[in-house]
């Protein structure tokens, strides 16, 4: 195939690129096959249990009128956080043009656009009528911008999963026809990317904190918590991703974007205990019934106690993942399992802070101070575990469909 | 660079591969298709015409009747009851307005149930739109409050707060709404288009008096005890996935009746009525009693008021 005509004639080569790439990641050895087709098994499974809950009504699962979101809109913010998480790549790679960042900068944007189409389908599962979703788009249904914060979060999540999937796409197409990409179609995207990160991050936080009647959320603090913790967890994932990729596919140069994302923790991690730290004090001190959301979520109020397991675990599984990532050992080889266990407690930890320890209090007590506990039904749970296997069936897809990329950097 | 790839295999291996690459893809494409098919059970309640239905505010008169003589054949085939859906609007002058007082309310509960039969809520759920709090004298925190209070009413140290949607002014629920399925009419009430809504519960969430109902089911009611005196915006059976809430009873009021809860009160704690009205009882009240605003300091602007002897 030579460059030329495939330079004339897009309309050819890309399909050629799509079917290729395909092909590729559809190759592999049996421990891809058995890890596809697990992943392919839970996904069925969650896919039945939603299908059921559209048929049955949302009575399957364990959301009352007081506690009126749950584990999906849980998973929904944790997931915006780990697609805004990618940023800490790109920005090392295109702001201070780290090189060899720069070479697998793509592990983080293929991440965001895994992680934003499982934030798309933890929304729609949230929904009591997802066959009316049309009526969320803009001409045609009735959308209700710029007063709801929910249409700016359906612009931002969108808008990021087409920059990200235009840049990845037009990187790989141009590695495909063998061309050197040109700058001036891609680095403004990844700029705006970079901006764009941070507005999904914190729309999804004004989401929450713009809401007067529930004082667990009315707080400045969020966005910018929210920020935190997603450079915590979304390092974390790449960080153990490519640990992964470079054990399983041999990919090199790896080593040094992962000091620099360990690094990128140790500090993101400490602002965000540091921001938890101020939120509880802020709190407690004042105490009064705006604190009783976090007295229930901590300490329980009148004998129900239901998340406060849930919140221990978290500021357990943070404070003992920020201790490690202090330790200098923590970036030798030779301590590889203590740092993907010190990411695993990292990204669990900031799992249950966003979800169960930040969206379920928001509800309790209820807005009339009914005290309704929530614990998900396992409707909810195979829903979410299946959303959670089809986004990293995407992602494997993804990553590899980009290892020719990943295996030849550098110019 | 394109040929520095490694090529792909040989042309009988290739076939044979993607043979097998396709129909492990048919075999998934085909579990799927089993794992969703409860869906199929969800679209036949579905008819296309409600699937494309309009939003309220955007029907003209002649899909209007359409939809109503609709609404009401589904409810004869689905509960096998004769219903008369009424379209509502609201009377130009008028700005409804309720006050409750709580020197007189002693928790009955006659208003929750009232509304629960009014209204057409799910009969296994209890549901109502209106919950009332027992709370101990010399407080007006909510927290030290019981909505499951039992026992004969009132008690001597205790004070009942009925709590229902104040119809605020300024509605953080209808604000957050995505897609505009919930709106203020222009004689105050909020208001839910049911066959607009999405059911993603932001409303639920923003709402600060726990005024809003979502249908975790399809309600179940017997025939016999529907109420058939329905309104397109309030009472009428809700479907399954959507939010609900108090419309100050619409279908009553917009025809110069009561709220059913009104009627219901055994203890003529509540007032309600058209503020614009000079010579109207609630004006009175308002301008003469000592009035307490629900959660006033949140700049809802509330259409409902508290106040005592």
């Amino acid at each position: 195939m030579s460059n030329t005509a495939t330079k004339q004639n897009h309309i050819s080569s890309y399909p050629k690129f799509i079917g290729r790439s395909l092909w590729l990641a559809t190759e592999g050895s049996f421990g891809f096959y058995a890890w596809m087709t697990m992943l392919t098994a839970i996904f069925l499974v969650g896919a039945n249990a939603w299908a059921n809950q559209v048929a049955g009504g949302m009575v399957g699962t364990n959301m009352t009128d007081q506690v009126s979101w749950g584990l999906y809109i849980a998973n929904f913010t944790f997931m915006v956080g780990l697609a805004a998480g990618g940023v800490m790549m790109v920005i090392p790679a295109y702001l201070y043009h780290d090189r060899k960042m720069h070479d697998v900068v793509i592990i983080g944007e293929l991440l965001a656009v895994a992680a934003i189409v499982m934030c798309l389908m933890f929304v729609v599962a949230d929904l009591g009528r997802p066959d009316r979703f049309w009526h969320l788009i803009p001409g045609i249904g009735k959308f209700n911008f710029p007063i709801s914060m929910l249409t700016w979060d359906v612009i931002v999540l969108n808008g990021y999963l087409v920059l990200n999937l235009h840049i990845c796409g037009y990187l790989l197409y141009m590695r495909f026809l063998g061309h050197r990409p040109n700058p001036v179609w891609y680095v403004p995207f990844v700029m705006i990317s970079i901006v764009w990160a941070i507005s999904i991050h914190t729309v999804t936080a004004f989401l929450y904190c713009g809401l007067g009647g529930r004082p667990f959320w009315n707080t400045a603090l969020l966005a910018p918590r929210f920020l935190a913790s997603a450079f915590v967890s979304g390092p974390a994932f790449i960080i153990v991703s490519m640990i992964m990729i470079k054990r399983l596919t041999g990919v090199t140069g790896l080593e040094q974007p992962i000091a620099t994302l360990t690094k990128i923790i140790r500090v993101t991690i400490l602002i965000n205990l540091l921001m938890v730290a101020s939120e509880l004090f802020t709190e407690f001190y004042t105490g009064g019934s705006h604190a009783s959301a976090a007295k229930y979520l901590f300490f329980g109020l009148h004998g129900k106690t239901a998340l406060v397991p849930w919140t221990w675990t978290a500021i357990g599984l943070n404070v003992t993942a920020a201790l490690l990532f202090l330790w200098s050992g923590i970036l030798s080889e030779r301590w590889r399992p203590l740092l993907i266990a010190a990411c695993a407690m990292a990204f669990v930890g900031t799992w249950i802070e966003k979800g169960m320890g930040l969206i379920i209090p928001g509800f309790i007590p209820s807005t009339l101070h009914e005290i309704v506990e929530y614990v998900p039904s396992q409707l909810e749970w195979k829903v979410t575990v299946g959303i959670w296997a089809f986004g990293l069936m995407v992602f494997t897809i993804a990553i590899k469909t980009a290892l020719p990329t990943l295996k030849q950097p550098s110019h | 660079m394109e040929t520095s790839k490694p090529s792909l295999p040989i042309v009988e291996n290739f076939s044979r591969r993607a043979a097998v690459k396709g129909g492990f893809a048919t075999l998934g494409a085909a579990a799927f298709v089993a794992a969703v098919s409860p869906l199929r059970q969800a679209a036949k309640n579905t008819t296309a015409a409600e699937f494309m239905q309009q939003h309220y505010t955007e029907l003209s008169p002649e899909q209007k009747t359409d939809v109503i003589a609709r609404l009401e054949a589904e409810a004869k085939e689905k509960h096998g009851v004769d219903v008369k859906i009424s379209d509502d609007r609201p009377i130009p002058g008028t700005k409804f307005v309720y006050a409750i007082n709580l020197s007189v309310c002693n928790g009955n509960g006659k208003c929750v149930e009232a509304c629960h039969k009014e209204n057409n809520h799910d009969r296994a759920t209890n549901q109502s739109y209106i919950r009332v709090i027992e709370m101990p004298k010399g407080t007006m925190d909510m927290e030290q409050g019981s909505t499951t209070y039992t026992g004969a009413v009132p008690k001597d140290d205790k004070f009942y707060l009925p709590v229902q949607c104040q119809q605020c002014d300024e509605p953080p629920c209808v604000d957050v709404c995505p897609v505009k399925a919930t709106w203020k009419e222009e004689d105050g009430i909020v208001v839910v288009d049911y066959n607009w809504c999405i059911g993603c519960r932001y409303c639920e969430a923003a709402c600060p008096y726990h005024a809003r109902r979502f249908n975790w089911k399809a309600p179940e009611i017997p025939a016999e005890e529907i109420n058939p005196n329905q309104g397109y915006l309030s009472n009428r059976v809700r479907p399954v996935g959507v939010v609900e809430k108090c419309t100050y009873c619409l279908h009553r009021t917009r025809k110069g009746k009561l709220p059913a809860c009104l009627e219901a009160c055994p203890t003529g704690a509540r007032v309600f009525g058209n503020i614009l009205d000079k010579d109207s009882n609630i004006r009175w009240i308002l301008e003469n009693k000592r009035v307490y605003i629900l959660k006033e300091e949140l700049g809802t602007k509330p259409a409902f008021f508290y106040y005592f002897d």
